[in-house]
């Protein structure tokens, strides 16, 4: 059995094996739960359902959040991304994706927290994307999530996926991470690479703090799933370009619990602190909670 | 943990703390209560009284009450549907001493005259830690079946009710007993591993000095 431990252990043992971290990963916990594989992929598919179903119903114009303070932004990016903007069809239309289902989430929708309801949007701009662009299959697709799954383990045991105990580098930061893994699964990339892209995704967000207005999950959590497609993107292609990170990934992980734990509490989740403290955040506050 | 700890929960947004986890905790009480509730009164500390509304935690305790499941689509109208069913609701902030920052304390009446408190906090993930039943102490967070055995504190009761889960082949993965005052009422909070059959719970029910047995199934 796997112990959720160590990254490199993991890549490790998919390299002995001559097999993909995802297949790893779900034989070895149809073992620990006592479930049989094919459940336990049936289940997985059922998520990427509803991820799927939450980047559709987050494209919707008038969906707004229960404050009102957002939504709508989706669709104005899934219109633009019709130009190929500045970076391209491929990458606008997965930012779309993200903060639809960002959005959706703000709006009492139904997402899948992962790993958790903040962060919710980068699995699926990246994952969803790859497949419903054409660049992998939904068994690929399925089976990518037990490879992110797997890299949320590890950073849940050994830092944190938390943001009241990590910041948003908990949150957002290892949600890049889990794609960044994921999508060099995907491209078809060795277990090594995808632990060389998930360093490089940490390493980009390290020290990223949680303060979000009002206390919701929405300013500027929506727009942080945008920035961690981005990076987990970038991340993917430098690693399946060969480039190493020159800190293992599961030093990386260990120095965002330091990070975390050096953070004050304003700046974890509280609102005490940040954008959540200046003024506009403050009056967005008030409005919110009907004092003006 | 498992990985659908980390892609997962399937839930309703925005929040797993504030949402998710309030729809687990006013579940509990619907289970504890055990019939149609006409009536909740719910205090919330901490966080939970200052960002309610923006989460929509109202919607989701409420939601929970009425029992359903943290992904029901239906916990956006749970307010609405509430005024339907004539269950009647009210919302106020409470300080409650060393209480976690997400804790509510939840009062409900059933239609034929029961009423539970019960008061837990969702302590992040979607998880929670109830800790008060009817003013007895508990601990469980609602991820193992877990047996609730109101009884008399009497001699021997502990043993028999034990005794019958061990001869049923049920594994106990965590006991506490609750007893405020001697020889008085007193709870078993057990969680087990493995499903627990009705029979087992009606065989539990006729023990001497058991007073209730009630199952709230992992969630």
């Amino acid at each position: 059995m796997l112990d959720y431990n160590s990254i490199a252990a993991i890549c490790e043992a998919a390299k002995q094996k001559q097999t993909t971290i995802s297949a790893l990963v779900l034989s070895d916990q149809a073992e620990q739960m006592e479930i049989p594989e094919e459940k336990l992929y049936e289940r997985m598919k059922k998520s990427l359902h509803v991820m799927q179903e939450a980047v559709k119903e987050g494209k919707n114009p008038d969906i707004r959040s229960t404050s009102g303070l957002t939504g709508g932004d989706a669709a104005k990016v899934e219109s633009y991304a019709h130009t190929g903007g500045i970076t391209g069809k491929f990458l606008n239309h997965a930012m779309a994706r993200a903060v639809a289902v960002s959005e959706y989430n703000a709006a009492m929708g139904k997402i899948v927290a992962s790993p958790t309801a903040g962060s919710c949007g980068i699995l699926p701009g990246t994952v969803v994307s790859m497949l419903e662009e054409g660049r992998c299959d939904e068994h690929a697709a399925v089976m990518a999530l037990f490879t992110a799954g797997a890299i949320g383990m590890v950073i849940a045991a050994k830092a944190s996926i938390a943001g009241a105990q990590g910041g948003c580098q908990a949150e957002c930061g290892s949600a890049s991470a889990m794609a960044a893994a994921a999508l060099v699964e995907l491209a078809g990339g060795t277990p090594a690479q995808a632990a060389h892209a998930c360093a490089m995704a940490i390493k980009n967000q390290l020290g990223l703090v949680c303060d979000p207005v009002a206390g919701l999950v929405e300013i500027p959590c929506i727009k942080r799933n945008v920035s961690g497609i981005a990076i987990a993107f970038t991340s993917a292609d430098m690693a399946l370009a060969g480039v190493e990170s020159k800190i293992p990934v599961d030093e990386c992980i260990l120095a965002m619990r330091q990070v975390g734990d050096m953070l004050p509490c304003t700046l974890k989740e509280t609102s005490q602190a940040g954008l959540a403290a200046t003024p506009t955040g403050i009056l967005l506050k008030k409005q919110v909670f009907g004092e003006i | 943990m498992n990985v659908f700890d980390i892609i997962g929960p399937v839930m309703i947004g925005p929040s797993s703390s504030h949402t998710a986890g309030a729809v687990r905790l006013g579940r509990v009480a619907w289970k504890i209560l055990e019939e149609k509730t006409v009536r909740a009164d719910i205090s919330l500390s901490g966080s939970f009284a200052q960002t309610y509304r923006g989460h929509g935690t109202d919607k989701a305790l409420v939601a929970g009450i009425m029992g359903m499941h943290s992904d029901d689509e239906r916990i956006r109208r749970s307010l609405a549907l509430a005024d339907e069913e004539g269950l009647v609701y009210s919302f106020k902030a409470l300080d409650i001493r060393d209480a976690h920052p997400n804790t509510a304390r939840i009062h409900l009446k059933g239609e034929n005259g029961a009423e539970c408190t019960v008061q837990g906090a969702s302590i992040g993930g979607g998880n929670i830690l109830v800790s008060e039943i009817n003013g007895m102490e508990v601990s469980f967070t609602g991820q193992y079946n877990t047996l609730m055995v109101l009884h008399y504190d009497k001699p021997g009761t502990i043993a028999a009710v034990t005794n019958f889960m061990a001869y049923s082949g049920t594994n106990i993965g965590n006991f506490r007993l609750s007893r405020p005052k001697k020889g008085g009422e007193a709870v078993m909070t057990i969680e087990v591993d493995q499903d627990v059959d009705e029979s087992l719970i009606q065989s539990l029910r006729i023990l001497p000095n058991v007073i209730n047995v009630i199952l709230i199934r992992a969630i």
